[in-house]
């Protein structure tokens, strides 16, 4: 048996979406270098959609590939169907990560959030 | 078909063909056990004291010093484990270096909560034990020393001599565990004035499942196993005779092709290191560049992580091993690589290329031209280039 399914091969050989975007509307960046994994999701959010998304991340395959699978996900979505996109579907998308990597899906799900938490934030300070 | 470039040769080597030659007939027709008194009994017997001849032969010890295992890691089980018991439990003091393989490491953290003093020596940033932190460490009860001949993960090959002596002057038994060594460099145990040594077949070309313990004469040890009274009562079960039998085998080639099998992987090691240093940037030479093992090439890379990289050196067929969290199963990185005082995040991408026998110049110059792409192309997905946080 392979250490990981064809999905997570897939997005790890494949990436989609790496990089970063010119003034993006957010950015979330989690983990630690010294845990071997950092994540940077960067979004563009025009009329509460998620118009573009990028990431770079330092990590596994399986870091590489969750947060690969999680751009694609959310692209074109609402913030709120963006915001409830769990670590759990982001694995399932996968067809399922080995247990000891089911923190790398947290870590992928966790800078989304903090991206469109900022954004909010952003959006927020600049009505008052 | 991908074609398959093998570079993991520290972590297992394959069988020689004449190797499985010779074990061939133990596996089939002549399956008596050595303990038997009938004419099939003797000859498995017969298989089993020629490998035994054999494997003293390479490391230059008598046939009746070696206890034949089930690998290296009962070889060190043994050796520690047994010293302790045969002696009456007053609180010894026992010394061991950071950087051994867990197969010693966890036997001496065992000991420790057992009770037993046990002092853990740092080591240089070139994965040396330094004499003199050896001296300043012993103790009056000092009763065993084990360190590594050469290490596993950044090849450092230590001044064993040198330390035996300074245990010895202390009054305490030391060991080695030289399953990286025994078969790939010169390995004599009379010269090194060692006690005990470990090793395994596996590792010089010879089938997985055997191994041994050196033990000099005169060094008492109490047995782990119960039964049958095998290998002098230090080594009860039916022995593994096709596995013994390989062993001796692997280790008579071993030490016919040794010299001509040193200069070949120092010359294909130092081009594979050279030349990826030279092409990719931020990367390390982990271990002592000059006392290494011929053929080991360990580096780390900057920026990227160890398993990333593994998995796509797979994909195209070269098959290396990391140090990193991500293939140790835990979210910290090797305890090697922390210890010579790498950084966490540079110890996550260590990736460590071991040669062997087998490969060829036309493996080397494979390797070199698809890994600094694969460096560039992880890089560029990471957050951390060019940032200078690491």
């Amino acid at each position: 048996m392979a250490l990981y399914s064809e999905k997570v091969m897939d997005h790890f050989l494949n990436p989609r979406n790496v990089g970063t975007i010119e003034n993006p509307s957010g950015v979330g960046k989690v983990g630690n270098p010294v845990c071997g994994d950092v994540m940077q999701i960067e979004i563009k959010v025009e009329d509460n959609r998620i118009e573009d998304i990028k990431f770079k991340t330092f990590g596994c395959a399986a870091a590489i590939a969750t947060s690969s699978m999680v751009t694609e996900m959310v692209k074109g979505k609402t913030l709120e169907e963006a915001r409830a996109i769990t670590n759990k579907a982001v694995a399932e998308a996968l067809d399922g990560l080995p247990p000891v990597k089911m923190h790398c899906s947290n870590l992928a799900a966790e800078a989304l959030h903090e991206a469109i938490n900022q954004y909010q934030e952003k959006v927020r300070s600049n009505n008052n | 078909m991908v074609k398959r470039v093998y570079m993991d040769h520290s972590a297992t080597t394959p069988l020689d063909p004449r190797v499985l030659k010779a074990m061939e007939p133990y596996l089939t027709e002549e399956y008596g056990n050595p303990s038997s008194i009938h004419r099939m009994g003797q000859i498995a017997r017969n298989g089993v004291e020629t490998a035994r001849e054999q494997v003293a032969r390479l490391i230059n010890a008598a046939p009746e010093e070696i206890i034949f295992t089930s690998g290296g890691t009962e070889a060190d089980n043994l050796a520690i484990l047994g010293l302790m018991e045969a002696m009456p439990p007053r609180g010894q003091h026992i010394i061991t270096s950071a950087i051994e393989h867990h197969a010693v490491l966890d036997v001496f953290a065992y000991l420790e909560r057992k009770g037993y003093q046990v002092t853990f020596l740092p080591v240089n940033e070139y994965g040396m034990v330094e004499p003199e932190t050896l001296e300043r460490a012993m103790k009056p009860n000092t009763a065993l020393v084990s360190i590594m001949h050469a290490n596993n993960e950044i090849g450092t090959i230590q001044p064993i001599k040198k330390l035996a002596a300074i245990a010895h002057e202390g009054g305490a038994v030391f060991h080695t565990d030289a399953v990286q060594t025994v078969g790939r460099i010169p390995v004599d145990v009379k010269d090194m004035g060692v006690d005990m040594l470990s090793c395994s077949a596996h590792k010089l070309y010879g089938p997985k499942g055997v191994g041994c313990l050196y033990k000099k004469k005169g060094i008492r040890l109490a047995r782990r196993l119960f039964g049958g009274a095998q290998e002098r009562k230090l080594r009860s079960g039916t022995e593994n005779v096709p596995g013994i039998v390989g062993f001796g085998a692997a280790a008579e080639i071993a030490g016919e092709v040794m010299s001509e099998s040193i200069e070949h992987l120092t010359k294909l090691g130092r081009n594979l290191s050279g030349s990826l240093l030279r092409l990719i940037p931020d990367t390390i030479l982990t271990g002592d560049p000059v006392n290494r093992l011929p053929g080991h090439v360990s580096l780390c890379f900057r920026y990227v992580e160890g398993e990333s990289i593994l998995l796509m050196l797979d994909q195209l067929g070269i098959m290396a091993s990391s140090g990193s969290a991500c293939t140790s199963g835990s979210l910290d990185p090797s305890h090697v690589l922390l210890a010579i005082g790498l950084p966490h995040e540079i110890a996550h991408g260590s990736v460590r290329l071991s040669l062997g026998r087998t490969n060829t110049q036309e493996d080397v110059d494979y390797v070199v031209q698809v890994l600094p792409g694969i460096i560039e192309r992880l890089r560029m997905m990471s957050p951390m280039t060019g940032e200078g946080v690491m």
